[in-house]
C-alpha cells in the first residue's frame, strides 16, 4: 500500500484530461477483464471438447473497449470483426448471450446458432451482423453512415478489422467512398501483427496502415493498442469530427495477438515462444491495472471483487448455455426470405 | 394508356417509387448528373437532388456494399451496375452478404436492396457489354432475380423489387431498352415476383423463356400460327426462385417444350427449368425437352458476323419450334 501511494505521486492522471471519470476508467478496466476472462473460459471449453471453435480477443481488449467507450453507446453503430469480444460486451451484448453463441444454441441473439462464434450481430444494440469473408463490413459501415446523413441523424459508425484486411478492395473502396462523401465513419484497424501466419512485414508495402488514410482524404493516426486511454482519445476525436460533419477518420491500434489465430491454429510453426512472451510483458490487462493501482483507484480488494463477480457471471453463462436447447431441425428453412 | 419504351418504364418506376417513399434512393456510376449511360435515371437528379441520386466512385463492390449497409439501416437503395458484366467485383457483397443477412442473423437484420443491371447482347457490345450472367446468382437462396420482357412488366416488377423485404437483382435487357415498346398504365401497380406469365396461349408447343427472347418467341409464334402450329409462350419473369407451378402447367399443356436463353446452355437457367419439367411432367411429355441457347463460347464477339452468329433471333426460334412440332 505504502508503495502504491508513493508511486501515485509520480503517476500522472491521464484520464481526467480526456474527460473520463474514475468510475468510467474502472468500468473500462472491468470490461477488459471480463473480455479476457470470458475468452480464457472459451479455450478451456474448447480444449475439454465442449465447444468446437474459438477465435480470440486476447491482446486487443484495450483497443476494443477503449474505442467502444469513446462512442455513444446509445445511438452509434458498430460493425465489429470476429475478435471484437470487447466491443460487443461494451455495446450491451451479455456474457450469457455470447456463451449461447459459443455453444451454438437457439437463443443466441447473433444468429440463433447458425453462425460460428465471433460472427456478431444484435440489432437492438446496433451491432451489425457480419460474415466470414473479411472486410465486407467496411462498405456496410459507410452505407449506414450514408443513411444517417440522409436521415439527418447524428450517429457515427465504427468499423473494425485487422491489418490484413486493410489490403482488401472493400477497405479501399469503402474508405474512398466515405472520404468523397465526408461520411461519419471511423475505420479502426486492430493491427495485431499477424494475418494468421503472415506477419505485417509481408502484408503492408507502407510503414503503417494509417499511412493509407491520406489517399482517401481523411486523417490517419497510429496509437498504442495496449493503452485504452490512447485509443479512447483517438476514437473520441474521430467521433467528434464525424459528428461535426468533418468526415471519416482512420485509427490504427497496434498491439499483439497473444493467442494462435484460432483454436485450430498452431502458432509455434511461424513465430517463436520468446516473441509471444515479450509481447505478454506489454499486455494491456497488466499495464492498465498498474496505472489504476498507481492512482489508488484499483486495489487488491477491488480487483478480487471484480474477478469474483466476473467468474460468477461466466460460470452462470456457461451453465445456462450448456443446458440451453439447440435449434429445432425444422427451423432450418426459417428466414430464407421474409415470411 | 400511354405507350412507352422498356427503359422509360424503368425510369417511370424509379420516379414513382422515389415520390412514394423518401427512403428510396439510387446510387451508381453516372446515375446522377448524366442520368445514367443508358439514361435509365434521366430526370431523377433534377427532381430529387444529389443526396438521393448519388453518383458514386467507380467501384462496384462499394456500390453494392454501401447500398447493403444503407438497406440494413432501413433505407430502400436501388444500386445500379452500369453493365451486368461489371457486377463481378460485387459478387462477394451480393452472395456472401445481401443474400445471407436475414438467414445468418436469424431474422434480426434484413437487406431490402434492389440491384439493377443491363444485360444481354445484340448492341455491338462485344465480350464485356453483352453477357447474361444470371446463372452465377441463380443458386443462392435468399436472393431473387427478376428479368422482365415488357415495359408493363418492368414497371410493375421494379416497384415490387424496391418494396420487397429481401435483396432483388433486377436485370434489364439492354437491346430491349429502346426496341421494345408497350402500354404502361399511369397508376401505381405492382406485379408479383416469383410468378411466370403466359404471354401467348397455344396448344401445340410450349416455349418457356425470359427477357428479349420472349419477343423472338412471340414473333415466331405469330408466323407459325399461319402454318397451323399453335405456340404457348410462358415468360418466366423471375428466374430465381423459379415459378415451379407455372412451369409445370405450361409444359403439361402441350407436352412439347422448347426452352430458350441467350446465355450459353450449360449451367444456364433453362437447365433448371428442364429439370423441373423432367421431375414433374414425364407422363405429359410427347417429345424430349428441347433447349435453344447461346453457343458454348466465352462471350459474344464484336464483329457483326460473329455477333449475329451468337445471338438468337426469331428465325432460330421458329426453326426450333418447327422441329419440335414435327417430332
Amino acid at each position: 500500500m505504502a508503495n502504491s501511494v508513493r508511486r501515485a505521486s509520480v503517476t500522472k492522471n491521464r484520464h481526467k484530461e480526456l474527460g473520463l471519470s474514475d468510475d468510467q476508467v474502472m468500468d473500462i478496466y472491468r470490461t477488459m477483464l471480463l473480455a479476457r476472462k470470458f475468452d480464457e473460459r472459451l479455450w478451456l471449453l474448447n480444449r475439454s471438447g465442449k465447444i468446437p471453435f474459438v477465435i480470440s480477443c486476447q491482446g486487443q481488449e484495450a483497443a476494443q473497449v477503449g474505442a467502444a467507450f469513446a462512442l455513444n453507446r446509445e445511438k452509434d453503430y458498430v460493425l465489429p470483426y470476429y475478435r471484437d469480444l470487447g466491443v460487443v460486451l461494451a455495446f450491451g451484448m451479455t456474457p450469457q448471450e455470447l456463451m449461447l453463441s459459443n455453444f451454438a444454441k437457439a437463443e443466441d441473439p447473433n444468429s440463433g446458432g447458425r453462425q460460428m462464434p465471433g460472427h456478431f450481430g444484435q440489432k437492438k444494440n446496433r451491432i451489425v451482423t457480419g460474415s466470414s469473408p473479411v472486410t465486407t463490413q467496411v462498405p456496410h459501415a459507410v452505407g449506414i453512415a450514408l443513411a444517417g446523413k440522409m436521415e439527418k441523424k447524428d450517429f457515427v459508425s465504427l468499423v473494425t478489422f485487422g491489418e490484413g484486411s486493410s489490403n482488401q478492395g472493400d477497405f479501399h473502396e469503402g474508405a474512398n467512398f466515405a472520404g468523397v462523401q465526408k461520411l461519419p465513419v471511423i475505420f479502426m484497424v486492430e493491427n495485431n501483427q499477424y494475418a494468421i501466419s503472415v506477419p505485417v512485414s509481408k502484408q503492408l508495402a507502407c510503414e503503417k496502415v494509417s499511412d493509407r488514410a491520406q489517399g482517401y482524404g481523411m486523417p490517419g493516426v497510429t496509437v498504442d493498442g495496449n493503452d485504452p486511454l490512447a485509443v479512447y482519445q483517438a476514437v473520441k476525436q474521430a467521433a467528434d469530427r464525424a459528428r461535426n460533419g468533418d468526415g471519416p477518420s482512420l485509427v490504427e491500434t497496434v498491439s499483439y495477438r497473444l493467442t494462435p489465430h484460432s483454436s485450430d491454429d498452431d502458432d509455434r510453426s511461424y513465430r517463436t515462444k520468446e516473441e509471444v512472451e515479450t509481447a505478454k510483458e506489454k499486455d494491456s490487462l497488466k499495464s492498465f491495472s498498474t496505472y489504476l493501482r498507481e492512482l489508488n483507484l484499483l486495489t487488491e480488494e477491488i480487483e478480487g471483487k471484480y474477478k469474483e463477480e466476473i467468474m460468477k457471471v461466466i460460470n452462470d453463462a456457461t451453465d445456462y448455455a450448456e443446458k440451453a436447447a439447440y435449434a429445432d431441425p425444422k427451423t432450418l428453412f426459417d428466414h430464407v426470405y421474409a415470411e | 394508356m400511354p405507350v412507352m419504351s422498356y427503359i422509360q418504364a424503368v425510369t417511370r418506376a424509379l420516379k414513382e417509387e422515389m415520390e412514394r417513399d423518401e427512403k428510396v434512393f439510387v446510387l451508381g456510376e453516372d446515375v446522377g448528373v448524366r442520368g445514367g449511360v443508358f439514361r435509365a435515371t434521366d430526370g431523377l437528379y433534377d427532381q430529387f437532388g444529389e443526396a438521393r441520386v448519388l453518383d458514386t466512385p467507380l467501384a462496384e463492390s462499394a456500390i453494392a456494399g454501401v447500398g447493403i449497409g444503407a438497406a440494413m439501416y432501413g433505407m430502400r437503395p436501388v444500386a445500379e451496375m452500369q453493365f451486368v458484366d461489371f457486377i463481378l467485383p460485387a459478387v462477394n457483397q451480393i452472395l456472401s452478404e445481401a443474400a445471407k443477412i436475414r438467414y445468418r442473423s436469424n431474422n434480426d437484420w434484413t437487406c431490402p436492396i434492389t440491384i439493377r443491371a443491363p444485360y444481354g447482347g445484340g448492341v455491338h457490345g462485344a465480350l464485356y457489354h453483352s453477357q447474361s450472367l444470371e446463372s452465377i446468382f441463380a443458386n443462392q437462396p435468399g436472393l431473387k432475380i427478376v428479368m422482365p420482357s415488357t415495359p408493363y412488366d418492368v414497371k410493375g416488377l421494379l416497384k415490387s423489387a424496391i418494396r420487397d423485404e429481401d435483396p432483388v437483382l433486377f436485370f434489364e435487357h439492354k437491346r430491349a431498352y429502346r426496341l421494345i415498346k408497350g402500354e404502361v398504365p399511369t397508376d401505381d401497380y405492382t406485379l408479383p415476383i416469383g410468378k411466370a406469365d403466359v404471354k401467348r396461349e397455344g396448344t401445340d408447343i410450349t416455349v418457356i423463356t425470359y427477357g428479349l427472347c420472349v419477343h423472338f418467341a412471340l414473333q415466331a409464334a405469330e408466323k407459325l400460327e399461319a402454318e397451323g402450329i399453335s405456340t404457348h409462350v410462358l415468360d418466366l419473369r423471375t428466374v430465381y426462385p423459379l415459378d415451379q407451378q407455372g412451369i409445370i402447367e405450361a409444359a403439361s399443356k402441350t407436352g412439347k417444350v422448347l426452352l430458350i436463353t441467350e446465355d450459353n446452355k450449360e449451367g444456364s437457367i433453362i437447365g433448371q427449368v428442364s429439370a423441373i419439367i423432367a421431375e414433374n411432367c414425364l407422363f405429359d411429355l410427347d417429345a424430349p425437352i428441347k433447349r435453344l441457347a447461346g453457343p458454348e463460347v466465352p462471350s459474344m464477339p464484336y464483329a457483326p458476323t460473329l455477333e449475329k452468329e451468337f445471338m438468337l433471333n426469331p428465325d432460330k426460334v421458329e426453326r426450333a419450334i418447327r422441329e419440335l412440332a414435327e417430332f
